[in-house]
């Protein structure tokens, strides 16, 4: 048992160095090039009139602070949603949770168009509370509906359904540009309020997580067997809920849809720390932190010095890894 | 005496009736077994004793408290369940599987206790997987699976075992494993069990009592020399079956048997031989 823990201890002490050195390079990397110094300079002698300075602070940091955050919330999600459902194929993105978010923040576009941070992550945690229910409430009432595939085509099916209504309702009260400029993934232009914001919705996101990490390897065992070792499923499953309603509402009202860190971060870290949650969840957030850093500072190399959308350089990594997932543990990861 | 009691239960599927006003008494330390035809309600009307379905009507008393009212965590200290066919993450070891099993007794789920030590050392010992105690899932055969998962429920430690088909998909020599385990916990650790099976000739030769079920009824309840007779298994399955006493233990045994809508011929045999025996 003991050098079985050692994989997650090993990742969790080193990630607050790996935190330090992602910025550090996202910092670093860009349009502009900053020297190292300068970063120095900006945290510990800042100058209001340096033009570097004034670029970290309001544009290269919090892009550097939003991409490891949003990764992490995401990973969560997806590793709680695939625990609790015992489902590989579950993910925010895929069971209809980003796009619920997406439709109702382009309602208040349409309808409140002068909202304010706080009522953004409000709106989108609603939506993606939204967006769970129905495809939760869908895999409830259709047979065998929270089997892998079939929830999987009900939560694809939904979230197709609402981010259709949400292009169809922006472009008949042609806000189209906002919505779009507002959700495909904009991790370049974090608005600082809405990361001051995102942190402590976050971070209860998160508190709840952990709070049933423990419980969740014993929901991933089957539900009849949960309640038979005396676990209360339902609240359990409300309170997973709950987090990943946090959680991903936080990440699409910070940067808007950013697929498949939610599903193939969860993957990678059962790979790497095995499958009990108690460390896949605080992994997963780590591992999906730097996971959408890095590709945040490689999007910025490939076709330098234009930047590739972020979405691209998850989908590049993510749909291979997800092929080769299907391909080899499709079947037998669960006996 | 009771000690599970099963009174005008009423489940629905789907808006289906499964059963309703069923009663039924389990008996404090023997084994039952409940037997019938696929989709008859056994595993139902297990699932509704472990609380796993919650009747629409009426009630389940575990050592005479409505299990509605009692904690959930309070009825896994006495009362378990293991469903048909359960499903792990292959990776999972099979001792780290067990220890699940103490999770109702955890109150730092972080730590096992000594006592947490000993109950999984027992329920290896008692189901003979002491070899394979830290082999993944994945790399066991179904019937070691089995015996894993039946230590996972032992290490719960409770008075009452609910087995829904827990020979199913066993070879032959397995499935007689898991039951005389079944047997060995029942006469030696104090343990009322409730099960499910398909093979008659398991629940005669290993049961005290056999439930039988068909279309949501309880048919007959009673030993299994009153059960695995001619005219009951005739109302349960609509068979004729041919019986005899297995000399060895002296049990009813089913050697074969023909549809009940077959020739009279076979019939009139059959009778014969329920005379013979």
């Amino acid at each position: 048992m003991v050098n079985k823990n050692r994989v997650p201890k090993l990742i969790i002490f080193t990630a607050p160095l790996l935190f330090v050195l992602v910025i550090f390079l996202s910092i670093l990397f860009g349009a502009k090039s900053i020297e190292p110094m300068t970063i120095w300079n900006a945290i510990f002698h800042y100058h209001a009139d340096n033009v570097d300075h004034a670029i970290i602070q309001s544009s290269r940091f919090p892009r550097a602070l939003g991409a490891l955050l949003v990764g992490a919330y995401l990973a969560i999600s997806g590793a709680l949603m695939q625990g609790m459902t015992r489902n590989y194929l579950a993910s925010p993105s895929i069971m209809g949770v980003t796009d619920g978010s997406v439709f109702v923040i382009t309602l208040c576009m349409v309808f409140i168009p002068s909202l304010s941070s706080y009522q953004m992550i409000s709106a989108s945690m609603i939506g993606s509370a939204l967006g769970a229910i129905i495809v939760f409430g869908f895999g409830n009432l259709v047979r065998n509906g929270l089997s892998p595939i079939r929830l999987a085509i009900i939560g694809t099916v939904i979230g197709t359904f609402l981010s259709s209504l949400s292009a169809a309702i922006a472009s008949y009260f042609q806000v189209s540009q906002n919505v779009s400029f507002w959700y495909n993934a904009r991790l370049h232009q974090i608005d600082p309020s809405m990361l001051k914001l995102a942190i402590p919705f976050g971070v209860i996101g998160i508190i709840l997580a952990l709070y049933v990490s423990k419980s969740i390897t014993i929901l991933s065992l089957g539900e009849d067997i949960s309640i038979a070792l005396g676990q209360r499923t339902k609240y359990i499953k409300v309170m997973s809920m709950l987090a990943v309603i946090f959680l991903t509402g936080t990440a699409v009202a910070l940067v808007g849809k950013i697929g498949f860190v939610g599903l193939i971060i969860p993957h990678m870290t059962r790979f790497l720390v095995g499958i009990d949650y108690k460390w896949v969840i605080p992994c997963a957030g780590i591992v999906g932190g730097l996971f959408l850093a890095v590709c945040d500072i490689l999007s910025r190399f490939i076709n330098y010095p234009f930047e590739t959308p972020i979405g691209v350089l998850t989908a590049i990594i993510g749909v291979p890894f997800f092929l080769y997932l299907i391909r080899t543990k499709g079947g037998k990861n669960v006996v | 005496m009771s000690i599970l009691r099963v009174e005008n239960a009423e489940a629905r599927y789907e808006g289906h009736i499964i059963f309703e006003n069923l009663c039924l008494d389990v008996i404090k330390g023997k084994i039952t077994t409940i037997i019938g035809p696929n989709g008859c309600g056994k595993s139902t009307l297990l699932k509704t004793m472990g609380r796993i379905l919650k009747p629409k009507v009426g009630k389940v008393y575990l050592q005479e408290q409505d299990i509605n009212t009692l904690p959930t965590q309070e009825i896994a200290k006495r009362l378990t369940l293991l469903p048909q066919n359960p499903v792990a993450p292959g990776e999972l070891e099979v001792e780290e599987l067990i220890s699940y099993g103490r999770y109702p007794h955890r109150k730092n789920i972080s730590k096992l206790t000594t006592e947490d030590k000993e109950k999984i050392e027992w329920a290896l010992e008692i189901t003979h997987i002491l070899p394979y105690r830290n082999r993944p899932l994945g790399s066991l055969s179904g019937g070691q699976r089995q015996k894993v998962w039946l230590a996972m429920a032992l290490a719960q430690d409770t008075t009452v075992l609910l087995l829904d088909e827990p020979t199913t998909y066993l070879d032959l020599a397995h499935q007689l494993d898991v039951l005389q385990i079944v047997e060995n916990l029942n006469q030696h650790h104090q343990c009322t069990v409730v099960m499910v099976l398909h093979d008659i000739n398991h629940a005669a030769r290993f049961s005290h009592e056999i439930v039988g079920m068909r279309d949501g009824n309880i048919i007959a309840t009673g030993s299994p020399d009153e059960m695995i007779t001619v005219d009951i298994l005739k109302q349960i399955f609509h068979i004729d079956a041919r019986i005899m006493v297995d000399p060895f233990n002296g049990s009813p045994v089913c050697f074969g048997y023909e549809s009940a809508l077959a020739e009279e011929g076979l019939e009139l045999l059959t009778k014969k031989e329920n005379v013979a025996t």
